[in-house]
């Protein structure tokens, strides 16, 4: 099986199996409100790519991507609130949770959110950079392992309880409330479908590119520098490079889910993007299998399910299930259910030839 | 230079906090390289053990003595539980520990949240420790005094402990060369599971002391880790002298940056100066230079 | 007969302690050059200081470019590689996969995002050198000892670098893997420099071009190896370590 999808045909059949599961079986199959909860998956399962490549293929843990899913969140939210300000009252209104919070005033740095070209950039410029310039900084000096780990998660704290503090952010409560996502009413249902789609487009087109990004040279590169970082150094590579673009594409990835994350779910708060709800993300990694490509995915579509399915009518059950989840899967099963596919295989063909996949 | 002074005391004082809460981490993420994400989780079953001790004797100041040493013993018998469950399995898999750590934490909540209830409960404050001092023109609350000397304390009887003690020198001795101490007849996993106790003890001791502070909800000890594991990292590995003066100077830093600006910035600030600092010290402050194993 | 690297007055200090102290070595190309001592001698951390890896003071330079302050992977740019001690080498990725990303440190970000077709013809031509052709696809990880360090001196080789600083290169090899590798080790060296930094005497005695005995970080003495087995201070250096002692009585009978 795995050898099949090694190959050009098996890549291809791969993929169409799930565009057609996406785009055709599921909103056939799913009423309005599942494909929303749905769509709401995807964009974790889309955070969860990303994480695979930096932590499964990289080495770098990154606890913080709640900090670019946030920035990717935030921008577009602040474009949102600002359109819907502009359709009631005109052109340079203020926000209605401006308003309760008694801001007269559009804050400078608000107004150019009004157009939408320029929100966009920003989703795709912001977090990138800001990845960078911070990998960069962490990586030439050769913070890793468990330092860049506690490093990543802080910033998710810090950058949480940033947004806590400003009230022209919408503070403790986020923002919300969104009416128009670039002009189409998010009432409709049609409208919500087609946030679905953008999400499964954009899911397809994130694996895609971390397909390439692994098979590439440069995957077998960020693969070494994982387990021997010092060595590549001395092959008179400078490490510091490999790492900062997997880290600038998990960003990128999570910054694409958190703008799509806003018009689906219609909230976006401090509380979805700190220190813990960073964490999570790494659980369905963990679980999937955190160096496959397609691991990262099913695990935090599973994950998400469950949380959805079982944290309202059991909620203690659930937070027991999870602390239980991370201890024993990481412990016993760090390759995750992709290699138990794998570990299955290497019982069965213990006396044969171990022969290794190009 | 009332100001001055205020602030250098709210300094010194969050100080000795980030430092309690990171002296047990400083032994255990410092030494042996285990990331215990279920340390504030520890430091909160201190403050619970602080909680239930006041319930059972009543009298303020004495169930705050009683809680001391048995949050110690508390704090320090779930980290031997936890060393022996899970993270001796795990002594070559850094990363993987702390996130396992952190389903402990998570499971450990969960349990606090059923046993106590989400809602914050609180500790009276012993008579003696009510009020404040004057201390050169500026009011000091005694609670901060004694957390600041039970600080200080903690610490000198840590180095002591390693520096005189037969126990410490087979600590320095692992955390130097771990196969040179076996071969000269340590046992290094009784050493680990020593260290493990000690180090999640002083998150117990921590516990029982920042009831005299604050609440104590499930998710009190979740809200000192990351900056106390922040003052290791600054601090350097294995340097409990690096431990102390970061978090004096994060402390310190915090406070003041506090005055001008807000608490939320504030911890903004701490992240970009930690990040600015690890630039010029990659190592933390204080490293032992030896050679290199690549 | 060239100079390929040259190294003067180098000194490294750990927090008061002298590792080296004060050693100046050259690397000729075309020989195989043996770094000898007893432990502690300073031989690795010199090794160190030259890739850049142990801050020293002193002078190291190649084809006339101080070396000195420059980065570790601009040190290996400039044609410099070294082995390690336990083998390093990628053992998760095949044997072909480490020698492609060995031969890769030049390539542009643009040719590294896309996949590679075919390996390159100086990878095919190592992978023949070192013996390891049959086994392209296997994953390093399961090479055995001594192949390790075959593929760790390809990764050089592959790299195109002309001044190799080998860190025990037959620990834990067999008599006939010795000699193969001692061989190898002349074959590279005819257009390149080759240290090898090494407890064993007798390979020291059937392969060595010239040896340099270090001791307590400092050049005890350096030249062929009858000169250096014939000097009574080197033989006083070995009387401590009681096996090596006897290596070097042997040679001397």
């Amino acid at each position: 099986m795995s050898r099949f999808f090694a190959t050009r045909a098996g890549v291809w059949s791969g993929f169409g199996a799930a565009a057609l599961v996406l785009f055709g079986a599921a909103p056939l199959l799913l009423s309005g409100f599942r494909l929303g909860l749905l769509a709401q998956f995807l964009c974790y399962a889309i955070v969860a790519v990303g994480i695979g490549l930096a932590w499964g293929r990289g080495g770098m843990l990154t606890l913080g991507q709640g900090v670019f899913f946030g920035m990717g969140a935030y921008l577009m939210a602040m474009h949102m609130k600002m359109a819907d300000a502009e359709f009631r009252n005109g052109h340079g209104a203020v926000p209605d949770f401006m308003e309760l919070a008694g801001i007269r005033e559009l804050p400078a740095y608000w107004v150019p959110f009004a157009s939408p070209v320029f929100t966009i950039a920003m989703i795709l410029v912001l977090p990138t950079g800001f990845a960078v310039l911070l990998g960069f900084a962490v990586f030439k000096r050769r913070v890793k392992g468990a330092y860049f780990a506690i490093l990543s998660q802080a910033l998710a704290g810090a950058f949480a309880i940033l947004l806590i503090g400003q009230q022209s952010m919408g503070g403790f409560n986020g923002l919300s409330r969104f009416r128009y996502f670039f002009g189409y009413n998010l009432d409709d249902a049609v409208n919500q479908q087609m946030l679905y789609f953008i999400a499964a487009g954009v899911l397809l087109v994130v694996v895609a590119v971390a397909l390439q990004l692994r098979r590439s040279r440069y995957g077998e590169l960020l693969v070494a520098v994982r387990d021997a970082e010092e060595r590549v150094r001395f092959l008179g590579y400078d490490a510091a490079n490999i790492k900062v673009v997997a880290y600038a594409a998990a960003a990128l990835f999570a910054a694409v889910a958190g703008a799509i994350f806003v018009p689906v779910v219609g909230i976006i708060s401090p509380a979805s993007i700190g220190i813990v709800p960073s964490i999570m993300f790494i659980l369905g990694v963990a679980i999937g299998g955190r160096a496959s490509l397609v691991g990262p995915v099913v695990g935090a579509l599973a994950v998400a399910w469950a949380q959805t399915a079982l944290s309202e009518q059991f909620p203690s059950a659930w937070t027991y299930a999870q602390g239980l989840l991370f201890i024993v899967v990481i412990a016993l099963l760090p390759g995750g259910i992709a290699s138990v596919a794998a570990l299955t295989k290497r019982f069965q063909a213990k006396s044969a030839t171990v022969e290794a996949a190009a | 230079m009332d100001l001055l002074v205020g602030q250098l005391f709210t300094g010194l004082s969050t100080g000795s906090i980030l430092l309690l809460a990171a002296l047990g981490l400083s032994l255990t993420f410092g030494q042996m390289g285990v990331i215990n994400m279920a340390h504030g989780e520890f430091i909160m079953a201190g403050c619970y053990t602080a909680y239930v001790t006041q319930q059972v004797v009543g009298d303020a100041g004495v169930s705050l003595l009683i809680a001391l040493p048995v949050g110690f013993l508390v704090g320090g018998a779930m980290g031997l539980v936890l060393e022996w469950l899970l993270v001796r399995h795990l002594y070559q898999r850094p990363l993987d520990t702390l996130l396992v750590t952190f389903g402990v934490g998570l499971v450990l909540q969960q349990v606090a949240r059923d046993v106590f209830g989400a809602p914050a409960v609180n500790v009276t404050v012993p008579e003696f420790l009510r009020g404040g001092v004057d201390l050169l023109g500026t009011a000091v609350p005694k609670t901060r005094l004694f957390i600041l000397a039970l600080a200080v304390v903690a610490v000198t009887v840590v180095a002591l402990v390693l520096r005189f003690t037969a126990a410490g020198r087979r600590i320095r001795a692992v955390v130097g060369n771990r196969d040179l101490a076996e071969t000269a007849g340590i046992s290094s996993r009784a050493v680990d599971a020593g260290t493990f106790f000690i180090g999640s003890g002083l998150a117990g001791v921590a516990g029982v002391a920042l009831t005299l502070i604050g609440s104590t909800s499930p998710t009190t000890g979740q809200s000192y880790l990351v900056d106390a594991f922040l003052v290791v990292v600054a601090g350097g590995m294995g340097r409990i002298k690096g431990a102390v003066v970061a978090a004096v100077a994060l402390g310190t830093f915090q406070a003041v940056f506090e005055t001008y600006s807000t608490a939320s910035l504030a911890k903004v600030g701490v992240f970009v100066v930690i990040v600015v600092f690890l630039q010029l010290r990659p190592q933390g402050l204080f490293t032992l230079r030896t050679r290199s194993l690549a | 007969m060239t100079t390929a690297l040259t190294c003067t007055n180098i000194h490294v200090d750990f927090d008061g302690f002298k590792a080296v102290n004060g050693v100046d070595l050259t690397l000729d190309r075309g020989e195989v050059h043996f770094l000898i001592g007893p432990n502690g001698a300073g031989k690795t951390t010199l090794v160190d200081a030259v890739t850049g890896l142990a801050k020293y003071s002193g002078s190291v330079v190649k084809d006339g470019v101080e070396l000195r302050g420059k980065k570790v992977h601009h040190i290996a740019r400039r044609g410099i590689g070294r082995t390690f001690q336990t083998a390093t080498v990628f053992e998760q990725l095949t044997v072909a996969q480490n020698l492609d990303i060995a031969a890769g440190a030049g390539r542009s970000p643009w040719s590294l995002l896309r996949r590679r077709t075919v390996l390159p013809d100086n990878v095919v031509a190592v992978l023949e050198q070192i013996g390891l052709a049959g086994q392209a696809q296997t994953p390093a990880g399961i090479l055995a000892h001594g192949q390790k360090q075959w593929l760790e001196i390809g990764m050089l080789l592959v790299g195109d670098a002309d001044v190799l600083l080998l860190d025990e290169p037959i620990a834990g090899m067999g008599h006939e893997e010795r000699d193969t590798t001692g061989r190898l080790l002349h074959e590279i060296a005819e257009t390149r420099a080759v240290a090898v930094v090494e407890h064993d005497m007798d390979f020291m005695r059937a392969f060595a071009s010239r040896v340099t005995v270090l001791h307590a970080g400092a050049v005890l003495a350096s030249g062929s190896v009858d000169e250096v087995s014939n000097d009574p201070r080197v033989q006083e250096v070995y009387l401590g370590a009681s096996h090596e002692q006897e290596a070097i009585d042997a040679a001397t009978a």
